[in-house]
């Protein structure tokens, strides 16, 4: 029975096998939910999908959200990627991000990952590695098990929702999960995975839940690009050999920490920061009456 | 411990797990338990369903699966124009259930043979839901394995020969409550299965006595 309660344990049980960290989590998630290995495949070969469609209609999206709030600006990052400062990658992945949230709050289709809120992260990382690496679709499906497996332990240890960790727990998480898969797609080893799982969560710990009006747009749409393009730099630091000096696990705790003692004003409540600005009072004021 | 498919997934319509895939799984759940295509909804919503269901789309999702759709069926986004297309007669009003759960609609349904059926559930986080009443049964169903809903008379034996039914056809029980307004009234029996529920299985269900009726919930 494969079993792991840390990202230590699913490093090392995936260096005992010789193996991927996605790997092991397949293994796990067969043992447990009773699936087929071909109906799991298939499954997040589905979601992988999703995810591409989701970031073509994004980049390209002109509609606008419910609100009026978002919807318009994944184009004109897309449009300005050869002129940018950081560079038509850098910025090919934030319009992607941007994009897939724009498409969330349009009411189309994405795939959450791990929230709807924070669903741009994963598919803009993947999208940029994959395409730099020329990973196969079995590599990236793999990558996918791999960002699964490192949402799981966080799900375990600390949480994935914004309303019991702030926004560290979806879009650090995300972020986790998202320098770890880009890791792995371009060949890093397990331990190298798990050291851009640390930096990526510990740079973005403490991060406020504030949406303005409560609604999944303001700041959620941007900061999937920001926190892509951050994702990215956790990715490179730790495939250049940078280690956390934090352990990962540590590093996942810390949050789970913090967390908890977030004031819940800032915990998707729409009670505090943003939310609470004199323009954010006046959208909600506006949207909902 | 959840599941990967939790964690990358699911395929949804945005832009909030609980607010729109959860209330469309609850629309769709209620339909199931209906049985039959709604003619009348007449929706109450309680807590942050009733301040921001506009701002979600909650109210799309919530007809969205009485419908039929499903929580990624991008005909979501239009339900309210499909539903006035298929004639179903809807409307949505707040109400204050106290201490209930934020996030929680409550369906009084009309189908069009005429069948009437009152759905209370809460969207619990994640798109996950429980269906928390049936009629006034308080009951908790989450709509992820097949559930078998008895109404029945509250009398020993009763479980006994439905878990008979269910063993012939070699159905396996995940999970089972029972719910009575008072001894030897009226009771409801909510069994979640591993397998799918057939007609037949029903069907034996019904013939077993003292049941008032027996039907089969698909998982959503």
């Amino acid at each position: 029975m494969v079993n792991f309660n840390s990202i230590k344990e699913l490093i090392e049980l995936a260096k005992e096998n010789k193996t991927t960290i996605g790997k092991i989590t397949m293994e796990y998630e067969m043992e447990h939910s009773f699936d087929s290995k071909e109906h799991m495949l298939k499954s997040m070969e589905d979601n992988w999908r999703v995810m591409q469609e989701s970031i073509e209609r994004g980049v390209s999206n002109k509609d606008k959200s419910l609100s009026g709030l978002t919807g318009g600006d994944a184009i004109k990052i897309y449009a300005h990627r050869d002129n940018s400062y950081t560079g038509k990658t850098v910025m090919t992945a934030a319009a992607s991000a941007v994009g897939v949230s724009e498409v969330n709050a349009v009411m189309g289709r994405i795939v959450a990952c791990p929230t709807a809120g924070s669903c741009g992260i994963v598919p803009a990382a993947i999208k940029t590695a994959a395409e730099k690496n020329n990973n196969t679709e079995e590599e990236i499906v793999d990558a996918l098990f791999t960002a699964a497996g490192i949402g799981l332990v966080i799900e375990a240890n600390a949480s994935i929702a914004g309303a019991y960790g702030g926004c560290q727990a979806e879009c650090g998480t995300a972020a986790g999960m998202a320098a770890g898969a880009m890791v792995q797609l371009a060949g890093g080893t397990p331990d190298q995975v798990g050291h851009a799982v640390a930096l990526a969560i510990k740079n973005l710990l403490g991060l406020a839940c504030d949406p303005v009006a409560g609604l999944v747009e303001v700041p959620c749409v941007k900061r999937n690009g920001f926190v892509a393009v951050h994702s990215m730099v956790a990715a490179d630091m730790a495939l250049a050999g940078v280690e956390s000096v934090i352990p990962v696990d540590e590093v996942i705790d810390a949050m789970d920490r913090i967390g908890r003692s977030l004031p819940r004003t800032v915990k998707e409540t729409a009670e505090g920061g943003l939310a609470l600005t004199k323009t954010g009072k006046e959208i909600s004021k506006r949207v909902f009456g | 411990m959840r599941g990967v498919f939790d964690i990358v997934g699911p395929i949804m319509i945005g832009p909030s797990s609980s607010h729109t895939a959860g209330a469309a799984r609850l629309g769709l759940m209620a339909g199931k338990i209906l049985g039959e295509p709604v003619a009348k909804a007449e929706i109450l919503l309680h807590g942050s369903f009733a301040r921001t269901y506009r701002g979600h789309g909650t109210d799309k999702a919530l007809i969205g699966g009485l419908l039929g759709f499903s929580p990624e069926d991008e005909r979501i986004r239009d339900a309210l124009d499909i539903a006035k297309e298929r004639g179903l007669d809807y409307s949505f009003a707040p109400v204050d259930l106290g201490d209930a759960h934020p996030n929680t609609a409550v369906f009084v349904l009309t189908g069009i043979n005429g069948r009437k059926i009152t759905v209370g559930g809460a969207s619990v986080g994640g798109g996950n839901i429980e269906v928390r009443n049936i009629d006034s049964f308080q009951i908790a169903l989450t709509g992820q394995y097949p559930s078998l809903i008895i109404v029945h008379t509250d009398k020993p034996g009763v479980i006994r020969d439905i878990s008979d039914v269910l063993a012939k056809h070699r159905v396996n029980i995940a999970f089972m409550r029972v719910f009575r307004r008072n001894r030897g009234q009226q009771a409801m029996m909510i069994i979640e299965t591993d397998e799918e529920l057939t007609e037949d299985i029903i069907q034996d269900c019904r013939s077993t006595g003292v049941i008032e009726n027996a039907f089969a919930v698909p998982a959503i």
